[in-house]
């Protein structure tokens, strides 16, 4: 494939890639119409780049000029969400500041006790109430706490919820209203995890939540699999949100900053 | 995104309207439609491709019956071909040993401890007595986990030394050998299946239980890669069928197609929600209209 040119086959080939990488239809269209109108002597190399600029976003974190930092982790159920509060918080940690945990999935059997535990691995202070109570009422625990001790960040964990669960969304909607009248314009940060083995669903998630809680980034999860998690530029596509960090494990130190073109490069081949 | 297929269809063989067969013409366009409906679904690519060359030659030549127009007839074509492919065995489970051990294995996150409870559950109101066996040592409180499960439902919940997953399983084959309880449910740590080391443990797991179910939990929205983890637990393990969970969301579940097609092997039940009741028998024909977006 390398160095070759544009012909039928090869754009055939190309197709199957990025449709087996779940981009999906519609956006594998974009991408290859785009490359047929490149006229490239490098039908791969070409499609990478245009792959990595369709990617091409800014992925620093919003943090505000004054502590705390307020980040809130969203997603569908079992992307990793809890582990990902997990793996930001070892992430401050080592950068010299001072984290807590709000535990504000009081739905879910032993999440709390899911969540102290990394609180206890990664040295964070975990603000949690027992389980059935508000969500929101925990959200508003941890950020006051944080305010008060001048703590850097607060991670909030939420409950898994369908985005079709209109009931769920609302209470999520809850949790970061609450948020907000603790610290205005928190929360800075709304991460969407999305597992990286998700499908054509990723997109309608992404844009149902960013409807809901204005997501500002997006987390791919489980990218130490075989899944690529090409839906991401589809999200990125019709959405127009940034991917901030990619999940390669299940230990505390698996969380890497997004890069396009190592992410491109692990679809295509 | 997508125009409903039947209306797709419809357009495409409006022309044929009184015409005696389906020919190779507007089979072939809408082939197309159902090729996009099906990657739209998430079925797997390759399996598509199979998919749709069965169809076509169903199709082709293809007797328009008076009773429908064509494009129901494709249809129906295309829906019976679904059904044939996804509900080919019978979907009970053959639980025959005393007692009967069912592991649950998949991918981190798919369901597997949730679903533990939801089938101790289910199988109980059957009359089996059963015991939960927390035999995932890994994740953090995935024991605190079942045992909150098993509770809020009253069925025990076996921890063993909360360590290591083959003594507990060994031990809750020794507990319940003489015992009231004549199924066992193995909760297991989720895994990724090219984790050499944590796919021989389930290997382990199996040789030392002789399981009479292996089940495969996989989450519905799940897309390409499906084939991949699937193919990877069924050859490690033999696995005599699926669950899908998370089929209350609005994912079309193209995954139950793709995995039934490559293993062979049937899909027994699906999730419905996160209480403990929403689980539920697999229909064939009802996931093929979700699938087809009808
Ligand atoms: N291989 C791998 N596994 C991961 C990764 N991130 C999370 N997991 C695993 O995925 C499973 C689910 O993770 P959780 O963090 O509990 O997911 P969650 O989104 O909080 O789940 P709910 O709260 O139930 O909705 C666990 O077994 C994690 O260890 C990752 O990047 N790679
Ligand atoms: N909406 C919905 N959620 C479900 C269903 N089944 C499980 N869940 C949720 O999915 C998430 C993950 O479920 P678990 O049972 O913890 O998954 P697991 O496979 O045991 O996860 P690991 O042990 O980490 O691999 C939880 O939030 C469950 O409540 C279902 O059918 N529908
Ligand atoms: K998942
Ligand atoms: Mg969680
Ligand atoms: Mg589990």
């Amino acid at each position: 494939l390398k160095g070759s040119k544009i012909s039928d086959e090869i754009l055939e080939e190309l197709e199957e890639r990025l449709l087996m990488a779940d981009v999906g239809y519609p956006t594998t269209e974009y991408i290859i119409e785009q490359l047929k109108q490149s006229k490239t002597n490098d039908a791969l190399e070409t499609l990478k780049e245009i792959m990595i600029d369709l990617l091409s976003f800014d992925s620093k974190l919003n943090s505000p000029d004054q502590p705390p930092f307020v980040i809130t982790v969203v997603g569908v159920n079992g992307t990793g969400k809890t582990t990902t509060v997990a793996k930001l918080a070892a992430y401050f940690q080592s950068t010299g500041k001072t984290v807590v945990l709000g535990a504000a999935d009081t739905f879910r059997a032993a999440a709390i006790e899911q969540l102290r535990e990394w609180g206890e691995r990664t040295g964070s202070t975990v603000i949690y109430h027992s389980e059935g109570a508000d969500s929101a009422a925990v959200a508003f625990d941890a950020v006051s706490h944080a305010k008060a001790r001048e703590k850097d960040v607060v991670i909030i964990d939420t409950a898994g919820r369908l985005h079709t669960k209109k009931n769920l969304m609302e209470e999520l909607k809850k949790v970061h209203r609450v948020i907000g009248k603790v610290v205005p314009g928190a929360p800075h940060e709304v991460l969407l995890v999305i597992d990286a083995t998700t499908g054509q669903n990723g997109l309608v998630q992404a844009k149902v939540f960013k409807e809901m809680v204005d997501v500002t980034g997006i987390v791919i999860t489980k990218l130490d699999g075989t899944a690529k998690g090409g839906i991401s530029l589809a999200i990125k596509k019709e959405l127009n949100l940034p991917i901030k960090f990619i999940g390669i494990g299940e230990g505390a130190e698996d969380l890497k900053p997004f890069d396009a073109k190592e992410f491109v490069e692990a679809l295509i081949d | 995104m997508f125009e409903n297929l039947q209306e797709r269809l419809s357009k495409i063989f409006r022309s044929l309207t009184g015409q005696g067969r389906l020919t190779e013409k507007n089979i072939n366009e809408a082939v197309r439609q159902v090729k996009l409906s099906l990657l739209e679904a998430d079925v797997n690519f390759k399996v598509v491709k199979e998919f749709i060359d069965s169809v076509k030659a169903k199709a082709l030549g293809e007797e328009v019956l008076k009773s429908f127009t064509p494009d129901q007839q494709f249809v129906k074509i295309v829906r019976d071909e679904l059904i044939n492919i996804m509900g080919k065995s019978a979907a009970t489970l053959n639980l025959r040993h005393h007692p009967s051990v069912i592991m649950l294995v998949g991918l981190q996150g798919s369901g597997k401890t949730t679903t533990a409870a939801k089938l101790a559950n289910y199988l109980r109101k059957s009359g089996r007595t059963v015991l939960l066996v927390a035999a995932d040592t890994y994740r953090p409180a995935a024991i605190d986990q079942l045992e909150k499960l098993g509770k809020s439902i009253q069925i025990p919940v076996l921890t063993g030394d909360r360590k290591n997953p083959l003594i507990i399983v060994q031990q809750a084959l020794e507990y319940s050998k003489n015992s009231q309880y004549n199924t066992l449910i193995f909760d297991t740590a989720g895994r990724l299946h090219i984790d050499e080391e944590m796919m021989e443990e389930l290997q382990q797991i199996k040789q030392l239980s002789n399981p009479d179910e292996i089940l495969m939990v996989v989450d519905a929205m799940i897309g390409q890669d499906a084939v991949n983890s699937a193919l990877e637990f069924d050859k490690r393990l033999n696995v005599t069928g699926f669950i899908v969970t998370k089929m209350d969301g609005d994912a079309r579940g193209g995954v139950i197609l793709s995995i039934t097609h490559i293993t062979g092997k049937p899909v027994k039940f699906i999730g419905v929600g996160e209480k403990i009741d929403a689980f539920e028998q697999f229909h064939p024909d009802r996931v093929a209209a979700r699938i087809l977006g009808m």
